[in-house]
């Protein structure tokens, strides 16, 4: 009795003991992963949060080197931001990129769905490298192509023109957008679409009434990433288009706030600061999306 | 054969394949494969913006880019940017990946922050970077200076030294990739059977342990897809250079893409830009085929 009775104090104090060494490492462990959290979010967003007060600085402000850069030295002024729209053909930029962005993600769904569809569900003998081979067309780079593609648009009479964009931007987002979709349509249980062909639909019917619909939170999420694809693009949009009136964001706002050697710096902050965030927000709400498409394109299926 | 031949078109698997993918290859082909069969060609011509008429001169291009010294320079700061920018990206995305898997508060938040500088169009999050590293109000050489790290009144001029400009040029790409690495490398996190790591926990085995043992074996096919896509996307680039130093100080940031542009369309020598932008060619077919194996390691897996 009492050998037992002191083995169960011994052992007791030693799961306390233990207790409380794993409760500090959880802690130590907890405290590293804030730091490390916290360390790269502010080393990615910094320049962001820079740009965010500097749009806001008096010219006296900001051309003084002696001033702390990370903060407001004179009452804030929102001249710079009255400038960019009013100054300076930013908006016609958004617009210009809102409505490529637009026709550009049309052709995209337009041609890619039915590509993705044969790929992932019309099993052919050829289906599996064909996948392969559109997903690296997607490697192929823009610096490549740049010099001929500007004497193919120049040939088309698109030369100068923002609609030479809306031509040559789905040879981006077709490829990107088929391996996505390829994932989405392989996640959809293969029986839906086989009874709606027994209830009398026809396959070109059941793709239409039933994959799609149930595909739709893919479809949202491939137009999102199609989107910023062409918001982001640059070697293209500098290499056709050269009049401002035509130019895109990505190009217009270094080219256009720039005159000679003066920078309009905080009307460029503010531009940058009020693309990033939007883009950013609507990004991080389908992350999750882009990450399980990508996965299941490469799973066989 | 006459049952199969009365099938309406839209029921015809074998027919709808390839009616379904049809559009979409027509597409690449014509704006991808014709313009890089026509960027071979151009090589060997003498093609000008200004006299766009085809002669056939042979190697003429080839010998005047052996000849010019920019040329080994661009070849030399391409591989060298690649390589550098390529480590990092790896590395720092896989802490960011394992940051980001990980629960803890506010991770909605740093998700966002961390996504900014991919989600930016390139030519705009390098604006602010060009502010940053401004030869006089660099608000990095105000830190500096209050740290007694630089004289009062001195600075840096981070882009005006060709190995700090190759240095900066190098940061700023790392900063705008590793929140990709990152996601490509999420997706290879989550995708580890959670069992395999549990079991390794209840044998007792600690976080590097595990990080050696499982996780970083387990997701190396991944990792290695991540890094040859930082890499295409590194040495095809040329929006950072054109942005921050067109590829000055006297070339010491040149790279083969931003070369190519000053050539092709600043220098209006269309035919010798594409001579240039072709030796990016053997490099991306490399990486590609690398991704490929890696791919099939993973499916093997």
């Amino acid at each position: 009795m009492i050998t037992s009775a002191s083995l169960l104090t011994i052992s007791n104090t030693d799961a306390d003991k233990l207790r409380r060494r794993y409760r500090r490492q959880h802690i130590g462990g907890r405290a590293f992963l804030y730091v490390a959290a916290v360390t790269a979010a502010l080393v990615a967003a910094g320049p962001f949060l820079w740009s965010a007060i500097t749009m806001f600085k008096l010219n006296r402000d900001l051309y003084n080197p002696e001033n702390n850069p990370f903060v407001l030295n004179a009452p804030p002024t929102g001249d710079h931001l009255t400038f960019l729209f009013t100054g300076t053909p930013f908006l016609t930029f958004v617009w210009n990129t809102v409505w490529v962005g637009v026709l550009v993600v049309g052709i995209t769904l337009l041609l890619a769905l039915p590509a993705a569809y044969s790929l992932a569900r019309l099993n052919r003998p050829w289906s599996t490298p064909m996948a392969v081979g559109i997903f690296f067309v997607y490697l192929v780079p823009p610096s490549l192509l740049f010099l001929s593609l500007s004497r193919v648009v120049a040939t088309l009479g698109l030369q100068d023109s923002t609609w030479s964009l809306v031509l040559i931007y789905p040879t981006i987002t077709i490829p990107v957008s088929v391996w996505l979709l390829m994932g989405f349509l392989k996640s959809i249980p293969k029986d839906i679409e086989e009874q709606s062909m027994v209830d009398g639909h026809s396959r070109v019917g059941a793709f239409l009434r039933i994959v799609i619909p149930l595909s739709f939170p893919g479809i949202v999420a491939v137009v999102v990433f199609a989107f910023v694809l062409t918001a982001s693009e640059f070697i293209y949009a500098l290499a056709f288009i050269s009049p401002s009136p035509e130019k895109v964001i990505s190009t217009g706002v270094p080219t256009e706030l720039v005159r000679g050697d003066v920078f309009f710096w905080q009307s460029l902050q503010a531009a940058t600061v009020l693309v990033a965030v939007p883009i950013a927000f609507v990004f991080n709400f389908f992350l999750e999306k882009f990450i399980s498409g990508f996965t299941m394109g490469a799973v066989k299926g | 054969m006459t049952g199969r031949a009365r099938m309406p078109l839209a029921d015809r698997d074998s027919f709808l394949a390839k009616a379904f993918l049809l559009p979409s290859i027509v597409y690449i082909i014509a704006l991808v494969g014709v313009p890089f069969g026509l960027a071979i060609a151009f090589s060997f011509s003498d093609i000008t913006a200004g006299d766009p008429s085809f002669d056939w001169v042979g190697l003429r291009n080839y010998r005047a880019i052996f000849e010019d010294g920019t040329f080994w320079q661009s070849l030399g700061n391409t591989l060298v940017f690649t390589t550098i920018s390529m480590i990092l990206v790896v590395v720092l995305g896989k802490v960011l990946a394992n940051i980001l898997v990980a629960n803890f508060r506010g991770k909605w938040l740093v998700r966002f922050a961390v996504l900014l500088p991919w989600t930016t169009p390139v030519a705009l999050s390098t604006i602010s970077w060009l502010w940053l590293l401004d030869s006089v109000f660099s608000p990095i050489d105000w830190v500096m200076r209050q740290v007694g790290f630089l004289g009062p009144g001195e600075n840096t001029y981070w882009l005006g030294k060709p190995w700090l400009a190759m240095g900066s040029v190098i940061a700023v790409h790392v900063w705008r990739l590793v929140p990709l690495a990152a996601v490509i490398m999420m997706a290879g996190l989550v995708s580890i059977p959670k069992d395999i790591d549990d079991a390794a926990r209840v044998d007792g085995a600690g976080f590097w342990r595990r990080m050696l043992g499982i996780t970083i074996p387990l997701t190396m096919p991944v990792v290695a897809v991540a890094g040859l896509f930082g890499a295409i996307l590194t040495f095809t680039d040329m929006a950072v250079v054109y942005v921050l130093t067109r590829g000055g100080p006297t070339n010491s940031t040149q790279v083969l893409a931003s070369w190519a542009y000053l050539k092709g369309i600043q220098g209006g020598d269309v035919a010798q830009g594409a001579a240039i932008a072709l030796f990016l060619f053997p490099l991306l077919l490399g990486a590609a085929v690398a991704i490929l194996r890696s791919v099939r390691r993973m499916e093997t897996l």
